[in-house]
């Protein structure tokens, strides 16, 4: 057996347990996947924006030689519940908090009288190959009647309804607000008021998505892969959808080629692809292609604000009124979320003290809208990062100093925003120097006047240099929750399994990393299961960048109940107490009496029922624990970059400083749970190619 | 994103590559290095009935000197081309437009007879043909048939090519004496199709123009000379003025679409700009000063 590394494993570079078999080419994603009497499946997608659907007739597709079968829309939502309703709830405390309407439309798993978006799908073939479905695809007959396509969300309220059930096009509005920033604006010496649009994004992963199901008649259960970051959810939403038991239904992601958050929700192909196992009794399988992927896959951000600021001759910001509409494309599949995150985050590490913020949700004829990287974030500190510099050119100020007269400073820590977090609970940024932070990212390029003179100097050469800043904070590791079940197997290694799913972050090493140093074993003798529902009775996938963090939490949590019962058995193997005994390098041992020890596999073998088990009278056999951790609320974490143009030959620094504002909440975990958190911001930083200079941690 | 039904054939020698095309009438398509056609088969934009692949043919790939020309055989890759000493030094527009298509995993697969036979308005292959005066060497079962670029590029995606006729090598007149070329380009991001490519070759005489060569590339539905700037140039010292005045004509003769990444008044602009810095550094490499 390997030594247990003596400064343990977190916050060291260990080599990453995903490589091997990523490198040599033997990764095996959905589409790698190859089921005996599989059928591919192919989907018919809209090319108009807007159109009823007049007549649909499959009869050709279906008797195109190789095709198992074919489906449309009208006849799947007879047998299979639209989407709507079924994905992200707001949490309890946020709708007490935030005014509220939300009216979002259902999704049908495919358009059955209407088609809202170009690449929508009306229809499915199934076939003995991918050409073969295709081919069918093409011998649909289908009419539509072309409707007018709402493109535009600012006069999308006027458009032809998407939903008549809705009954308008404008589906949600959400208002916050503190203070009174009707007076403080008016009051203000200055007001500057601008529009901002931040454009549609898409996330584009190297592996697009892909569904493959296997129904097996004898157990009347699925097996599902899915190229997602949510199994826990798509089986949650699927074994709702098909009316089976939960524990009938396993979903796995297999390796997964990137996400960044587009693979974050259920998507109908999740639901439709095991709904046609089920329905012909062979395996099925879907690959998204890239053309697809870039039609049907969720489309993010696409915010138009309009806001303004009111603020003194020193510049200070009075009051900030932000009116801003979201254009959802035809669905919304996890509801007001985004929209509401970006809210949440306007103010970022500013003191303001009187603040409104309106969001209006439209839906047009266009891709759904959902979580992108950041998830709402960056829209929100494009606006006030933009608002904090037009605002110093008024007054002739630095941009930098109009942000540190502006900034939360320590002294104010722990700090009430004085607004609901997405979550719902009342967001407090605990610690941290955002204008040291600041400070130091100006300072990491020369600072401001050192610049100022090469700007000159440059721009008497005709050159024009340029510096940008950027400061934000933002909220980390939210909830709900995330689970971890923990064992000692027979052969005693250490079994993790947690509903984190892996999309190219490095969990399986993480995750090792973190059992390795809980237990005191050598990483060696860690097993990490992920992405895999059989292995985790609940969890909830790998979204807003807060695996490490929640997964971690659970896995300690799990970690500390096993641990308790491997002393209980050790004790009365050893015959001693258990206050005496330390566990390190897989064994418990006497303190200070090396021979006097057993390994975790002989603890395991006393530990397990039967007649051979040799532990304390009236303990439970067997060394397992689940935990679910629930994040109180989310952690803030703050960074400022200073990076000075032009593009290319400039350099940029980034100063950050991550604070754990979650846990100044009363009941909020112990000390010993926030040291964890912090070693586990070092694994996941050591995990991390981005440079950053902590200010505070 | 898959093709629809095709026959196909891999012949292994040109005969037999001719008689393929010629059986199978205009329903059969060529596939070369398949960079354009592959896509567009995937789309289901084409829909050939046959697919003739020419990949295995030996005899039509690589790139020979015969005297005062290169004949480059249509399967060389685009790659070849690029690493070219031999084309560097006899034909340097060839070698620096070919930098400038697509990305390097298009170009090790990309031929320059595909490039010529599939006339994108875009591409750059053809832009130097016509500048160069290149002879496209073309063979059917009927025998074999020399078209000058100039009567080749016929219109959008569009050739002189007979339908049983295959593109087999393209002979590219070396770079005389005291002459300088240089291909300047435009496009949204590194590798994608040009907004608008300028060729230009300059040949100097006791620092006069003795011949000036000038097309381009995204700026009209096939690839012309923009003779009326050539003369402009000849029998000057290319200096900047007569640059200019070049360059506005070349503007002005062009016929640019205007489309989602560039509108016609914008490439009109770039091939302007495009034709001042091709010029400039044909000039400058011909032995003139600036």
């Amino acid at each position: 057996m390997t030594a247990t590394s003596p400064d343990g494993y977190i916050g060291r570079s260990v080599p990453r347990r995903e490589d091997r078999r990523l490198l040599l080419g033997q990764g095996a994603y959905v589409a790698d996947l190859v089921l005996p009497g599989m059928v591919h499946a192919a989907f018919a997608r809209s090319q108009l924006a807007h159109a009823r659907i007049a007549a649909i007739d499959l009869a050709r597709a279906a008797a195109e030689p190789g095709v198992a079968f074919a489906l449309d829309g009208a006849a799947l939502a007879r047998e299979m519940p639209p989407i709507g309703g079924m994905q992200v709830t707001a949490p309890k405390g946020w709708a007490e908090r935030v005014e509220h309407r939300i009216g979002l439309p259902p999704q049908n798993l495919m358009a059955s009288d209407r088609v809202r978006y170009v690449g929508e799908a009306f229809a499915v073939v199934c076939a003995d190959s991918r050409y073969t479905a295709e081919d069918a695809i093409e011998a649909i007959d289908v009419e539509f009647e072309p409707l007018p396509a709402v493109v535009d969300p600012e006069t999308a309220k006027e458009g032809e309804i998407l939903h008549p059930d809705i009954g308008s096009n404008a589906v949600a509005e959400l208002h916050v607000e503190k203070g009174d920033v009707a007076r403080a604006m008016a009051a203000a010496p200055h007001r500057i008021r601008r529009r901002f649009r931040h454009h549609r994004y898409a996330a584009m992963p190297l592996e697009c998505r892909g569904v493959a199901a296997e129904y097996d008649r004898r157990t009347d259960s699925l097996t599902v892969w899915s190229s997602t970051q949510v199994v826990h959810w798509v089986r949650k939403e699927l074994a709702a959808a098909l009316g089976m038991a939960e524990e009938k239904v396993r979903v796995l992601a297999p390796d997964v080629g990137g996400g960044f958050g587009g693979k974050g929700h259920v998507y109908p192909e999740d639901l439709i692809i095991p709904y046609l196992a089920r329905r012909i009794g062979r395996p099925v399988r879907w690959v998204e292609d890239r053309h697809e992927h870039i039609l049907n896959a969720a489309h993010s951000r696409d915010n138009i604000h309009e806001a303004e600021i009111g603020f003194d001759d020193e510049g200070r910001i009075l009051a900030f009124r932000d009116r801003f509409v979201v254009d959802s494309g035809a669905y919304s599949p996890v509801g007001a979320g985004v929209a509401y995150n970006t809210t949440a985050h306007l103010l970022g590490p500013y003191h303001i003290e009187n603040f409104s913020g309106t969001t209006e949700m439209v839906v047009t004829n266009k891709t759904p809208n959902a979580p992108y990287r950041g998830a709402g974030r960056p829209e929100a500190t494009q606006v006030t990062e933009r608002l904090m510099d037009i605002a110093a050119d008024a007054l002739g100020m630095e941009p930098a100093e109009i942000r540190l007269r502006n900034m939360i400073g320590p002294e104010r820590m722990p700090y009430a925003v004085g607004l609901p977090y997405r979550d719902g609970v009342p967001m407090t940024y605990d610690s941290g120097d955002y204008p040291e932070s600041l400070r130091r990212a100006v300072d990491e390029i020369g600072g401001v006047e050192a610049f100022r003179a090469r700007q000159e100097a440059a721009r008497a050469e005709g050159r024009w240099l340029g510096l940008g800043l950027g400061c934000y904070t933002e909220g980390t590791g939210v909830g709900p929750f995330e689970g971890a079940t923990v064992k000692v197997d027979a052969s005693g290694k250490i079994v993790v399994s947690t509903g984190a799913c892996p999309i190219g972050q490095g969990h399986e090493t993480v995750f090792a990393q973190v059992t390795a140093d809980a237990w005191k074993v050598p990483i060696e003798d860690v097993v990490v299961l992920l992405a895999d529902t059989s292995t985790l009775t609940m969890g909830y996938g790998s979204i807003a960048s807060r695996s490490t963090v929640t997964s971690s939490m659970a896995i300690g949590d799990a970690s500390d109940k096993v641990k308790a019962k491997v002393l209980a058995v050790a004790a009365h193997l050893l015959e001693a107490s258990e206050a005496d005994l330390e566990l390190a390098d897989g064994r418990v041992a006497v303190k200070g009496v090396a021979e006097m020890s057993v390994t975790l596999r002989e603890i395991a073998a006393a530990a397990a029922p039967g007649w051979l088990s040799r532990r304390p009278e009236g303990s439970e056999a067997g060394l397992e624990a689940t935990s679910y951790y629930e994040p109180p609320t989310v952690t803030s974490a703050h960074a400022s970059s200073a990076s000075r143009t032009p593009a290319g030959c400039g350099s940029s620094a980034m100063s950050r400083c991550t604070t754990l504002a979650g846990w100044s909440i009363p009941g909020s975990p112990t000390a010993r749970s926030r040291a964890g958190w912090c070693r586990v911001w070092a694994a996941r930083s050591t995990n991390r190619s981005n440079t950053t200079s902590r200010a505070s941690c | 994103m898959k093709p629809p039904r095709f026959d196909y054939h891999a012949p292994e020698s040109l005969e037999e590559a001719l008689d393929l095309l010629a059986d199978s009438g205009p329903d059969a398509r060529i596939l070369a290095g398949g960079q354009s056609l592959v896509p567009v088969l995937n789309f289901r934009l084409a829909r050939p009935g046959v697919l003739i692949d020419i990949n295995r043919v030996t005899g039509i790939a690589g790139i020979g000197d015969a005297g005062d020309r290169l004949t480059i055989g249509a399967m060389t890759r685009q790659r070849e081309i690029e690493v070219s000493e031999t084309v560097a030094r006899a034909a340097p527009l060839l070698h620096e437009a070919t930098g400038h298509v697509a990305h390097l995993p298009i170009r090790s697969r990309g031929t320059i007879g595909g490039s010529m036979a599939n006339a994108d308005p875009a591409a750059e292959d053809p832009a130097v043909a016509a500048a160069l005066e290149a002879t496209m060497v073309c063979r059917s079962r009927r025998g074999e048939r020399r078209i000058a670029a100039a009567g080749f590029f016929v219109d959008v995606l569009t050739t002189a090519l007979e339908p049983d006729e295959m593109l087999v090598a393209v002979e590219i007149p070396k770079i005389p004496a005291g002459a300088g070329a240089a291909f300047a380009e435009i496009s949204r991001r590194d590798g994608d199709f040009a907004l608008a490519g300028v060729a230009a070759q300059i040949a100097l005489a006791n620092g006069r123009v003795s011949d000036a060569r000038i097309s381009a590339c995204g700026l009209g539905p096939a690839p012309v000379r923009f003779r009326e700037a050539e003369e402009i140039l000849l029998d000057g010292a290319c200096e900047p003025a007569a640059i200019a005045a070049a360059a506005a004509s070349v503007a002005a003769a062009c016929d640019p679409h205007g489309d989602v990444h560039a509108s016609a008044a914008y490439r009109r602009q770039l091939a302007e700009a495009m034709t001042r810095r091709a010029l400039a550094s044909a000039r400058e490499r011909a032995g003139g000063s600036a």
